[in-house]
């Protein structure tokens, strides 16, 4: 699947981007405080209609990217950009207007739906707040958007708690969708439901992209889950995004080595070829962000790696045209 | 008339969404319906009920003047034991007071104040901890070093103080109390304010474009309803002992005018002569206390939909085993 990357502008860009948090201990009590670079240098954009899926393992800062871009971390540099214009230091009513474009999906259905109102107030509340609908005249578009994610209309009167994690799930998008934005985090939106439901979850959120022409920052550790949905795949470790290609093209040439490891991690649902392939296990574990490595950061755990990585980091750059990586040997 | 009740109940249920121009109605129809589910609750809001009405009713109801002494009938029993008067059904005290005429008297300041003092305090001390937990930085940093400094200072002291320059009324009194308890309120805020300003869905609801405001009044206050009204049961009774204490020492209520902690801390030096001057105002004061808790428990329950319905679901299963 090729995107219309030359034709369109792109809706989100992001330029540069860093997180730093400040975290306050070690030391005499506790007042040392060492700058935790969480997300680093980070560019990438995403057009409109597009899915691009957001991978890495935990702490790898992903979901940071995800908040940034939903500007809810302010200390951050480089910029943001939508629809061409800066976002990076919208704030206050600026930023609740932004809001109806940007929404985000989460990752826990239980908790962030409110226990104690109705689902009718649940996805009503954005067109509420933002002076849309009011009181009954709410009532038939949040049928309308319950109908769009498969729930009845007599879910409008009950609460979250009556209802399973996939059905929840239905209704934080119902609530997402609420403000028709063009723009949705999806953070690890699949995650917490059981795998008979990811799927189910997977082809509505698809659907609606198709109806609706939403685009996607789809954020998770599971390369199958996004392999499925995304146009484009970007692959990050610890902080730093190290491959950024078509979604074919990533499962097809691999050029990290970091990738190749979570490809070879992937079961294929065929004994011969599972039995046939090279499981490439990483040792050790994710270098802390409070004391990243020298040079490339995944030095510590590559199997190819040289003198040179270990000294010098990778530049990000475009190895075949639409497929970047950080990658001394790529 | 058993009819007309039920076709109205099917009718309030079958239209909730529905009924804005009779919402009050409903909601009134709708508190009718749960207390009659929760027996306790009922009993609890009957009691606090008839309290209220002795309270007003109070010169209708007792049949002495309070204030009025008589030496000759001085610390007399109460009627059914021996030695006791038909006259004064619940004894006399020292002074030949009308036990029973002075606690339906001493129901007006006792409830007028512990309800004032923990109004007021409630409402101060929310409004500042809601500000400081959900704004933090230079206001939480203020307002809670303010906390501190009260809670430090000795609160008898500042009332003492307080209560000597200005004429002890009523009114003062409910001020200098509520001035020495609006701390809890807010460090107890505060504290519920900052764990669930970390839960989803107060994050969610700013994501969505609510206001601050809507924030705080639709998804964070509403986790307070069961502590504060914890909170302000076991304050209640505090007060009501405090505002005894403060009488004790001449600067609550002023005689000729009694509450339950008057006659609580005058009754005491006769506790072992004349036990009802203790008992009858001390029952009194444990019987509010015990009817705000049952209410109090029933709202906490009420107000969250999760406990409802396993509630409903409880009544439920016992009404299928009984059939």
């Amino acid at each position: 699947m090729t995107m219309m990357t030359t034709t369109t502008a792109p809706l989100v860009e992001v330029q540069n981007l860093s997180v730093h948090y400040a975290a306050r201990g070690g030391g005499w009590l506790g007042r040392r405080i060492r700058p935790i670079t969480a997300v680093e240098d980070v560019s990438f954009a995403i057009f409109p209609g597009e899915t691009l899926g957001l991978v890495g393992e935990s702490g790898s800062g992903k979901s940071t990217t995800g908040r940034a871009i939903l500007r809810r971390i302010d200390s951050i540099t480089g910029r943001i950009l939508f629809r061409g214009r800066d976002i990076t230091q919208v704030r206050g009513e600026a930023l609740r207007r932004l809001r109806r474009h940007v929404q985000m999906i989460f990752q826990d259905p239980y908790a962030s739906l409110n226990p104690r109102m109705t689902v009718l107030e649940l996805v009503a509340e954005p067109l509420v707040v933002h002076g849309l609908a009011r009181g009954e005249a709410a009532e038939p578009r949040v049928a309308s958007l319950l109908a769009l994610v498969g729930l009845p209309e007599s879910a409008m009167e009950r609460y979250p708690h009556e209802f399973s994690g996939g059905q929840r799930q239905r209704i934080g998008i119902a609530r997402a969708l609420a403000l028709e934005p063009d723009f949705i985090v999806a953070d690890e939106a699949v995650s917490a439901l059981d795998v008979s439901i990811r799927a189910q979850i997977v082809n509505l959120l698809g659907d609606l992209q198709a109806r609706l022409n939403l685009a996607y920052l789809f954020i998770a550790h599971d390369l199958s889950v996004v392999r499925h949905i995304s146009h484009r795949i970007a692959i990050m470790y610890a902080g730093k995004l190290v491959e950024l290609a078509d979604r074919d093209a990533i499962f097809r040439q691999p050029l990290h080595p970091y990738t190749r490891a979570l490809l070879s991690a992937i079961l294929i649902p065929d004994p011969q070829i599972q039995q046939q392939r090279r499981r490439i296990v990483l040792t050790g574990e994710i270098p802390s962000p409070a004391a990243p490595p020298s040079g490339c950061r995944f030095h510590t755990r590559c199997a190819h790696a040289t003198a040179k990585c270990r000294a010098e980091a990778p530049p990000f750059e475009e190895k075949t045209p639409g497929h970047f990586a950080a990658c001394w040997a790529a | 008339m058993a009819m007309t009740k039920s076709t109205a109940g099917t009718l309030a249920h079958a239209a909730p969404l529905h009924g804005r121009p009779h919402e009050l109605f409903n909601a009134l129809r709708g508190i009718a319906r749960e207390l009659r589910a929760d027996k306790l609750g009922a009993f609890g809001t009957m009691i606090l009920l008839v309290l209220v009405i002795v309270a007003i009713a109070a010169p209708a109801l007792a049949p002495y003047d309070p204030a009025a002494q008589s030496l000759a009938d001085r610390l007399l029993p109460p009627a059914w034991l021996a030695g006791g008067s038909p006259a004064h059904w619940l004894g006399t005290d020292h002074l030949g007071r009308d036990v029973l005429s002075r606690t339906i008297h001493g129901a007006r300041v006792s409830l007028l104040v512990g309800v004032a003092v923990v109004a007021l305090a409630g409402t101060f001390g929310t409004v500042l901890g809601l500000v400081a937990g959900y704004f933090g930085g230079r206001a939480d940093t203020i307002i809670m070093r303010a906390v501190d400094i009260q809670v430090a200072f000795p609160a008898l002291l500042l009332a003492l103080i307080i209560l000597t320059v200005v004429k002890p009324t009523p009114g003062t009194l409910v001020i200098v109390l509520a001035a020495n308890g609006w701390m809890v309120y807010a460090r107890l805020v505060r504290g519920v304010v900052l764990s669930s300003r970390q839960s989803l869905y107060v994050e969610a609801a700013e994501i969505v474009g609510c206001r601050p405001l809507r924030v705080i009044f639709r998804h964070v206050l509403p986790n307070l309803t069961s502590p504060l009204v914890t909170l302000a049961t076991l304050e209640f009774a505090r007060i009501v002992l405090a505002e005894a204490a403060l009488s004790f020492l001449g600067l609550g209520v002023q005689p000729p005018a009694t509450s339950w902690g008057l006659d609580v801390a005058a009754g005491k030096n006769y506790i072992f002569d004349a036990w009802w001057l203790v008992t009858v105002p001390g029952t009194a004061i444990a019987l509010t206390v015990l009817s705000i808790n049952l209410v109090a428990s029933w709202i906490r329950i009420a107000t969250d939909p999760r406990e409802r319905q396993k509630r409903f679901a409880r009544g439920a299963a016992v009404s299928e085993m009984g059939a």
